[in-house]
């Protein structure tokens, strides 16, 4: 076997190889945004029906609370930030990164101070190795997180929105995930979680202008409100999570998939070269046979004379 | 038929148990409170403790909450908790375990926890 011809086959079996390995990290992921897409929907009704109860608390009472109050000159906000921990999903990582980079710019040129907390080892490695200060960091749940991870990283912020912001509290609190739309389309979102305007999530509850009704509260529609607020943060925040979730393994379907299909194209290239390679070898070697057997015949017919 | 009313028992990460009842007792922070049908609105903060649904079939459900919020409006009750089993599905065995734990530990909060699955497993 020629030398080219050689090099060919081995490029084809190692692309083969990884091929199979592409189509097989595809095939996980798939099954993988199917589950996390389901766990979203399984979270959906205790966050509708929170919803409800916190747009009855706020427009029902006329209670202040330092989770739904403005501040009238913000002066800090902190940004969370969700990305994975593994790569592998093409895009998915650097455009929630980008989201939050524009989100903190624009923060900043309003004169806010900007705190970043960041959820996912890509996003902390993209922070560290820029020497950014991460106010607080969390890593090893977000293929699959649950109702306890979130509740971990909605604790440091809550805690740090009821602070006075001269002790280092933050006036604001934005989010930064990916929204899972749908199996092909998942986009980079911000929103600010805190302080809640109860306008917004009373179009939420309540779109079609239902009217809630005037309810009891029990023990007072202050103890519920306070016990309503971060439980309703902390559900936006597991929300969030799983969409990141179900969104990342979705790109890293994606890009699995065409990994898998540019291994294909190559190796049909690949098999078109090594074909031509073989090809030629043969072709030389019947040339090297006739003109070898016409020296032959030449000599042989000489040698007649 | 007697009147009912709508319940959904909803964890933070799945819906529990949904259907009709006549009566729902649940422990808020002020005490234990009874809702029936066409109860006035409410909105109330739960403690750890057992929800007993008795079933407009004649059944009871009983289920361990922890943690969660109670709201009843147009003959609809929801309760939310950030961790609910009912009672058929609590390992006996394990909550025992747990109880141990929390009280060699001295976790009074991972004790009641302990202590509300282990009674309304009991009254399975």
């Amino acid at each position: 076997m020629g030398a080219q011809l050689r090099v060919y086959k081995r490029r084809i079996r190692s692309v083969t190889a990884t091929k199979k390995i592409t189509k097989a990290m595809e095939m996980i992921a798939a099954s993988r945004v199917v589950k996390a897409h389901r766990k979203v929907q399984a979270s959906t009704p205790y966050a509708k029906e929170l919803t409800r109860a916190v747009t009855a608390v706020g427009t029902g009472s006329n209670t202040k609370h330092p989770l739904t109050t403005e501040a009238e000159t913000p002066t800090r906000s902190a940004v969370l930030l969700l990305t994975s921990d593994r790569g592998l999903a093409g895009a998915f990582n650097s455009n929630a990164i980008k989201a939050a980079e524009q989100l903190t710019a624009r923060l900043v040129a309003e004169g806010k101070e900007v705190d970043t907390y960041i959820v996912g080892r890509r996003g902390v490695a993209h922070y560290n190795f820029r020497e950014r200060k991460i106010s607080e960091q969390w890593t090893g749940f977000t293929d699959e997180p649950t109702y306890a991870d979130a509740k971990k990283v909605a604790g440091p912020l809550i805690e740090a929105i009821e602070k006075d912001t001269a002790e280092g509290g933050v006036d604001e609190l934005h989010i930064v995930y990916t929204e899972f739309v749908s199996m092909m389309t998942q986009t980079p979102v911000d929103s600010r979680l805190l302080p809640l305007s109860l306008e917004e999530v009373a179009e939420e509850a309540a779109p079609q202008g239902e009217i809630l009704p005037l309810y009891d509260f029990e023990p007072s529609a202050e103890d519920v409100l306070d016990a309503l607020l971060p439980r309703y943060v902390e559900s936006r925040i597991y929300n969030a999570l799983l969409q990141s979730a179900a969104s990342k393994h979705a790109a890293t379907r994606r890009a699995m998939k065409s990994a898998t299909d540019n291994a294909g194209d190559l190796i049909t290239t690949l098999s078109r070269l090594a074909n031509a390679a073989r090809q030629a070898e043969i072709t030389q070697e019947i040339s090297e046979i006739v003109g070898g057997s016409a020296a032959l015949a030449d000599a042989t017919a000489g040698s007649d004379k | 038929m007697a009147a009912e009313l709508h319940v959904e028992l909803v964890a933070a990460d799945r819906q529990v148990w949904s259907g009709e009842a006549t009566l729902v007792v649940a422990r808020t922070t002020s005490g234990d409170i009874g809702v029936m049908p066409g109860h006035q609105p409410l909105l109330g903060v739960l403690e750890s403790g057992p929800v007993t649904i008795r079933t407009s079939d004649g059944g009871t459900v009983v289920a361990a909450v922890h943690g969660g919020f109670i709201s009843f409006a147009d003959n609809k009750l929801s309760l939310l908790a950030e961790i609910a089993e009912l009672s058929d599905e609590i390992d006996v065995q394990r909550v025992e375990r747990e109880l141990e734990q929390a009280k060699a530990a001295g976790d009074a909060s991972a004790e009641r926890a302990a202590d509300v699955r282990l009674r309304a497993a009991a009254t399975n």
